[in-house]
């Protein structure tokens, strides 16, 4: 179930516009603030604040690369795979990441702390490879300074 | 009084140097919100639209539509549908692209006053900044920004006195390519999937919600101001090509400093690589260029001295696109950038129409099974035929013709390497 806080800010971010359904990524972001990802469960309580069909919805959620509909760990790396990041050596920070976190593209580590996805563009190609940790920006990315990112956040006690 | 610098760089003189943003109290200092004051108390819309027309403005996101042609299909006066819409399309994804970014989380109210200033043009009641999820720092300078234009009466209802009234929010999208589209961000701002429509009609005439419509790039909307401040006059004179302004240029890539740079439009390949980026990093040599981002098709280096504006690239076989450029040098496999291109496309396509849906899957296929030992012969031909069948008009919009442009020169510039990868070819050559 939705907090009923979370409930009133969905039903608030629908007032900003002409028609509920325009505040549907709105409302599934609000979910995920407070649950990570947007369970089955969410999906129909949020379609019905919204005056949508859980299906419409579902298939608003599955367009969007940042809507997660599978559980997610604790903080999500982003982790740039375009164009200019890739030129600057992302296949050796993927590499690298994957070794640390004992995980491939797409899974959670074992302790819930990371999911780790790869990301279209984050638009910063002058300072690749690049990476977003939850809303963080990390830029100029190589190992060492990827081992000392990690570790900020394992000590970090979730928010 | 506008400074110096911000004559010469409208978009970017004013820029602190620290990063820090322009609150609303030094935006006005260095000359922001004047032109408002002015076009509501002294302008009808009609004379603000020859000024924009006449500054021979043209569209900075990508596809350089004239600006002040654009906004001539609103329809107008008592009979007009209403609202009318101004949307800002500040969802920056383009790879290779990162000017809008410096924009947003710089100076907020330039973008701002551009979208009052253009929405009055249109006399739109209503606005959307559309807004790239991972521009966290931007949406929280922007809703700031905001909230100063509203409280001192830039923003709202009757603004500073006038009868004209526009309210603008902040619409922060959740990741895909295609809501960059036109058509498709005004479908994914109405809370669909952000799919194409079809055109006609425009959405000029029917765009969001069925209403009249302006979708413009950030970089174009922030022009507006300084054009109307300081005259289209002024602003011809700053280009060094047939149409107006200056233009954000970047460049990323193996050179030795990255980075973006608002220069004259019309600025050379050359000087912008070279005097701005200070050339290759050592160990590294140039062999082409995406001059636009991802969707442009490369130049080399007899192109090095093509003037970075519309025609000029257009001639030289490219397109301006964003103006930013991604340098491929010859340490970098061509196939490999190729194939990250082509994985990009594949994975950001909406899936609406066929030829897009498949076409870039296998393609990128092909690509893959070069890179990995599995070529064939025909796989050139086959590449090719991808990019007929996915070229302009057999798409419903725009990216897969677009995804084609970087593969189609790929194999005019750099055949050999992918040539390499076809085993008959080599042992035929072994053979003579």
């Amino acid at each position: 179930m939705l907090t009923e806080q979370e409930r009133e800010r969905i039903r608030a971010e629908a007032t900003h516009y002409d028609y509920p359904q325009a505040a549907c990524v709105e409302a599934l972001k609000i979910v995920q603030e407070g649950h990570r990802w947007v369970s089955d469960e969410h999906l129909k309580e949020v379609a019905g604040l919204l005056d949508m069909s859980p299906e419409a919805l579902d298939s608003v959620a599955t367009f969007y690369n940042l809507i997660f509909r599978k559980p997610v760990g604790e903080n999500v790396i982003l982790l740039c795979d375009s164009v200019s990041c890739w030129i600057l050596g992302y296949e050796n920070i993927c590499a690298h990441l994957k070794t640390r976190l004992g995980v491939e593209l797409g899974e959670t580590t074992a302790d819930g702390k990371f999911t780790l996805l790869p990301m279209a563009c984050l638009g910063t190609c002058d300072r690749g490879p690049a990476m977003m940790v939850g809303s963080d920006l990390h830029r100029n990315l190589d190992n060492e300074k990827v081992d000392e990112i990690l570790g900020r956040y394992r000590q970090t006690p979730e928010a | 009084m506008a400074n110096g610098s911000s004559m010469d760089k409208p978009l970017t003189g004013d820029l602190r140097s620290d990063g820090a943003v322009l609150d609303l109290a030094a935006y006005e200092k260095a000359g922001g919100y004047e032109a408002l004051r002015r076009v509501i108390k002294e302008m009808t819309p009609a004379d603000v639209l020859k000024e924009i027309t006449d500054s021979r403005l043209r569209g900075r996101g990508g596809a350089g539509f004239p600006t002040g042609q654009k906004w001539s299909f609103v329809p107008m006066g008592e009979n007009a549908p209403t609202p009318k819409y101004l949307v800002a399309n500040a969802d920056e994804m383009e790879p290779g692209t990162f000017k809008d970014r410096m924009l947003l989380e710089g100076n907020p109210h330039l973008l701002i006053e551009g979208m009052i200033l253009a929405a009055y043009t249109i006399q739109a009641t209503d606005g959307y900044i559309f807004l790239r999820w991972a521009y966290k720092l931007a949406a929280e300078r922007i809703v700031r920004a905001l909230a100063e234009a509203r409280d001192k009466g830039y923003l709202g209802k009757n603004i500073l006195g006038s009868d004209y009234s526009f309210e603008l929010d902040l619409h922060t999208s959740a990741g895909r390519y295609m809501c960059g589209e036109e058509t498709g961000l005004l479908n994914a701002l109405e809370g669909k999937r952000a799919n194409p429509r079809a055109k006609p009609p425009f959405p000029q005439v029917s765009g969001l919600w069925g209403k009249p419509t302006i979708v413009q790039n950030v970089e174009t909307l922030c022009n507006i101001a300084p054009i109307l401040r300081n005259g289209a006059q002024w602003y011809l004179g700053l280009s060094r090509s047939e149409d107006g302004g200056t233009k954000l240029y970047g460049v990323s890539g193996k050179v030795k400093r990255p980075g973006a740079w608002e220069l004259p439009l019309g600025t050379t390949i050359r000087e912008i690589l070279e005097r701005r980026a200070r050339g290759m990093q050592d160990g590294h040599q140039f062999r082409g260029v995406l001059p636009g981002g991802a969707s442009t098709d490369f130049l080399v280096e007899e192109h090095l001295d093509t003037k970075m504006d519309y025609g000029s690239v257009q001639a030289a076989g490219s397109r301006l696109g964003t103006g930013l450029m991604v340098v491929l040098d010859d340490k970098t496999s061509v196939v490999g950038m190729v194939l990250n291109l082509e994985r990009f496309f594949a994975q950001e396509s909406c899936g609406w129409c066929t030829p897009c849906r498949d076409g870039l899957p296998w393609t990128a296929r092909i690509l893959q099974g070069l890179l990995e030992g599995r070529g064939r012969p025909g796989d050139l031909e086959r590449l090719e035929m991808q990019t007929r069948m996915m070229g302009p008009g057999n798409t419903f919009c725009a990216l897969a013709p677009g995804a084609m442009e970087p593969l189609q020169s790929a194999l005019k510039y750099f055949r050999e390497d992918f040539e390499k990868l076809i085993p008959s070819v080599l042992s035929h050559e072994i053979s003579c």
